[in-house]
């Protein structure tokens, strides 16, 4: 027994072929067929070492795996460790894993060593022989690498003490961060599968279906469909085969949760589709992620790989009749592949095109047989559900939208990252007590939620609890759960401007409310943005964004002019600013913006002349240096190295 | 192999990858990323030769080609170079990195500089927000960045 999921002795006959129905619980309470004291043993040895707990002396080193850590440094950092630790001479009580991301991504390359939970941030390779001298073999804190709350600027320990993670609530993230997601065998140590041995073993297809309904779980994608009627409505549809299709194609620039989920604890999604295939009666099921994932692709393909070879993903799965199959088909580049028909489409071979909605694709979905299609969140949720109950589940959060919500903190907040909040959360609470408020001491302006389908909504929304209706009702959406916070130097137009291009740019082109339409709401915005507006132009766009809303065939169109119709609600004097006074507030707009050196403040240094790619700055050192207008490519890089801000930006 | 030169349909190699996908329609979408992934783009003769082999029209291929964005039909230079113009990156200041890095090549969007070095390309979301603004060079994500930065980093890249 090697690993956990190995057989303890020759008495075990758990295989591919042989299927046990308590392989899961033998790991975790085994031996269970015989009784034999050293493989109950070896089998507490593993399970402590999987998953530290103080007072039995191992200890795991956990470094964070995520993209932004690993680009950071953190992929690197494991192989120094393992150095580190072998030169310096300790034994095998301490071990390293790669985990996958711990969402405070800000602080990132996170280091975190379990069960001591302490949380080391910014760590670079050159601190690893202090980590492993001071704390692995004195049982001392290295203090310079610990967190601080910039507010009281006390010294967090411990993660559980900082801030950003005291406030969060997490569910479908609890393992993610702490497991290595490329060993099942960590999944299993820590209560993984038990969902799915208590469902096959203990549970019916309905009784299953019944809890998934009391937890009021709605479908984490963006348009929050009550998963439990979306499952059963599959079940009772006829058809020669049934499909479970996980959609893993976050497209929403400014959304990761799925990403983070995929690659910190892959298993907790496979879990969640089984667990459905149950239910809905079905034997072949499908990932759809985007190429642009290549570590979730390759975690996903390590984890089907791991389960098929324990018998949790095949034939008879647990000796309990389920046959469950699982393929990956990886996306290639179209946000619109993110609607659920759409997606279908893709799989079959053919462009992402969506298709008009009746049938359901609950009745008549993929290869034209009852399908259900959820997000990666949704899934996630699942195990977690059948394990605690969908009372538990439906206690948590507000009366329509129940349990809690991932999201991904982007833009001028200070602590980006992710975060898993209960339902009903103020947006100021999740901004200003999660997130730490804003970048550098500016303004908060604005915040977009649910990417280019969602909308941005001002400071005296922050009171805002969050869910489902609520952010439907601001005219915003729930959306994937992206929030990217802007600041007083972010321009409305340009923002809005931004949207449209990215949804222009992805309309499919099938429909033409939404092909033609967005196309002249970006051509009437650019005008705007470029100082060539009429006051005319308000309306035109409030009109035309009606249209496309109510006219367009799918979720992208009818979305898509609400980054700009909650921008023109809430920020109409930016786009009157750029209207009559042809002026933009914040200084976004390229073209409406201008740069000048005030002559007596120049102290001629000759920083913005070199900085300049445009080569538009003259003058001699030590005198003031001028700026070429016509030259000039407005990139704002002067103003930026300019030490005694001689440089105006108007 | 040489990424310049179209591939002959005869490569064994090739062969071996259409061979998978012979007479299943459906992997159509796989089986063009699996020919990009190999030759660096996808040639006319190659998706002519895996429409026959798949048992599609050739018009539904170039469709497909045509509609997903990371299919390329022309050649690309020695480092691909991704800016990413997801809103976080757009929030700080990616656009601007994207102009420079324009300029510096002298190209356009999906061109590729003159010595065959850089293909510059702009992707949506790499879901790398927390490091915003980013830019990927091959595999390799590049996060934090400022236009002096970008213009060191690309450098590095022969």
């Amino acid at each position: 027994m090697r690993s956990l999921i190995d057989k303890c002795c020759d008495e075990c006959k758990h295989s591919k072929e042989t299927p046990c129905s308590d392989y899961v619980i033998c790991r975790l309470e085994g031996p269970i067929c015989h009784s034999d004291q050293v493989c109950a043993a070896r089998r507490r040895e593993l399970l402590v070492r999987a998953v530290p707990q103080p007072g039995f002396g191992w200890r795991k080193v956990l470094v964070c795996g995520g993209l932004t850590c690993g680009s950071a440094g953190a992929f690197g950092l494991l192989h120094v460790f393992r150095g580190e630790m072998e030169r310096q001479g300790l034994g095998e009580e301490v071990s390293v894993a790669l985990s996958g991301c711990m969402g405070f991504c800000e602080q990132g390359p996170i280091v975190i060593i379990e069960p001591d939970k302490t949380f080391y941030r910014r760590v670079t390779a050159e601190d690893v022989a202090d980590i492993v001298s001071t704390h692995l073999k004195d049982n001392q804190l290295v203090d310079r690498l610990l967190y601080r709350d910039p507010q009281t600027d006390a010294v967090c320990p411990t993660y559980s003490e900082i801030p950003f993670y005291r406030s969060q609530m997490k569910i479908v993230l609890e393992h993610c961060g702490f497991i290595n997601p490329e060993d099942i065998g960590d999944y299993i140590a820590a209560g993984g599968y038990r969902a799915l041995t208590k469902a096959l073993t203990g549970m019916s297809p309905e009784e299953v279906l019944s809890e998934v309904k009391k937890s009021g779980l709605r479908g984490r994608g963006g348009a929050g469909f009550p998963t439990g009627r979306k499952w059963e409505t599959a079940r009772k549809a006829t058809g020669k085969q049934r499909y479970v299709i996980c959609n893993a194609d976050e497209g929403d620039p400014g959304a990761f949760m799925d990403r983070a989920v995929l690659e910190g604890n892959p298993h907790s999604v496979l879990e969640g589709m089984l667990l459905c295939a149950y239910t809905v009666g079905s034997s072949e099921g499908y990932i759809y992620v985007r190429a642009e994932y290549p570590l979730a692709v390759q975690r996903l393909r390590i984890a089907i790989e791991q389960a098929e070879r324990c018998g949790l993903l095949g034939e008879n799965i647990l000796n309990c009749g389920l046959d469950f199959n699982l393929h990956i088909n990886e996306g290639a580049g179209a946000f619109v592949c993110g609607e659920s028909t759409a997606l279908m489409a893709s799989i079959e071979g053919n462009r992402g095109v969506p298709r008009i909605k009746v049938p359901r694709s609950t009745e008549k979905g993929l290869y034209r047989q009852p399908t259900v299609l959820n997000n990666v969140e949704t899934f996630a949720n699942i195990p977690k559900i059948i394990t605690n109950g969908g009372e538990w589940y439906a206690s948590i959060g507000t009366e329509r939208s129940k349990g809690t919500k991932i999201f991904a903190l982007s833009g001028k907040v200070r602590n980006t990252g992710l975060v898993e909040v209960p339902m009903g959360i103020s947006l100021r609470k999740l901004i200003f007590d999660i997130g730490g408020g804003i970048k550098g001491g500016r303004q908060f302006k604005a915040l977009q939620i649910g990417g280019p389908s969602g909308g941005s909504l001002p400071e005296d929304m922050l009171e805002l609890a969050i869910d489902y209706e609520s952010l439907t009702g601001a005219g915003a959406m729930m959306g994937s759960g992206s929030i990217v916070v802007m600041d007083e130097d972010n321009c409305m137009v340009n923002m809005a401007r931004y949207f449209l291009n990215f949804t222009e740019r992805e309309s499919c082109g099938k429909c033409t409310p939404c092909r033609e339409g967005t196309t002249r709401m970006l051509e009437t915005l650019e005008r705007i943005s470029r100082g060539e507006g009429s006051l005319g132009d308000i309306p035109f766009l409030e009109y035309l964004g009606g249209v496309i809303k109510t006219t367009s065939f799918c979720g992208l169109g009818t979305s898509a002019p609400n980054p700009v119709l909650t921008t023109m609600s809430y920020f109409r004097s930016e786009y009157l600013r750029h209207i009559n006074d042809k002026r933009c507030p914040a200084g976004e707009c390229v073209a409406l913006r201008q740069f000048v050196i005030v002559t007596e403040k120049c102290t001629g240094c000759g920083a913005c002349s070199f900085v300049c790619p445009a080569k538009a700055i003259t003058g001699k050192k030590k005198k003031p240096y001028r700026i070429d207008q016509d030259g000039c490519i407005k990139c704002a890089r002067c103003y930026e190295v300019c030490k005694p801000k001689a440089i105006l930006r108007r | 192999m040489n990424k310049n030169a179209a591939p002959a349909v005869e490569d064994p190699n090739l062969i071996l990858i259409i061979d998978r996908y012979r007479g299943r329609p459906e992997q159509l979408i796989t089986a063009l990323l699996a020919v990009q992934r190999y030759c660096g783009y996808l040639p006319e003769n190659v998706m002519r030769a895996l429409a026959k082999e798949l048992r599609v029209p050739f018009s539904k291929v170039y469709g497909v080609a045509t509609f997903y964005s990371q299919f390329r039909l022309r050649p690309r230079g020695r480092h691909l170079v991704s800016v990413c113009l997801g809103t976080a990156c757009q929030v700080r200041g990616g656009e601007r990195i994207y102009r420079i890095l324009k300029r510096e090549f002298g190209v356009r969007l999906g061109g590729t500089t003159s010595d065959n070095r850089y293909t510059l390309e702009t992707v949506s979301c790499v879901g790398a927000c927390s490091m915003a603004p980013v830019v990927v060079i091959d595999e390799d994500h590049h996060g934090r960045l400022t236009p002096e930065k970008a213009l060191r980093m690309i450098k590095k890249y022969e």
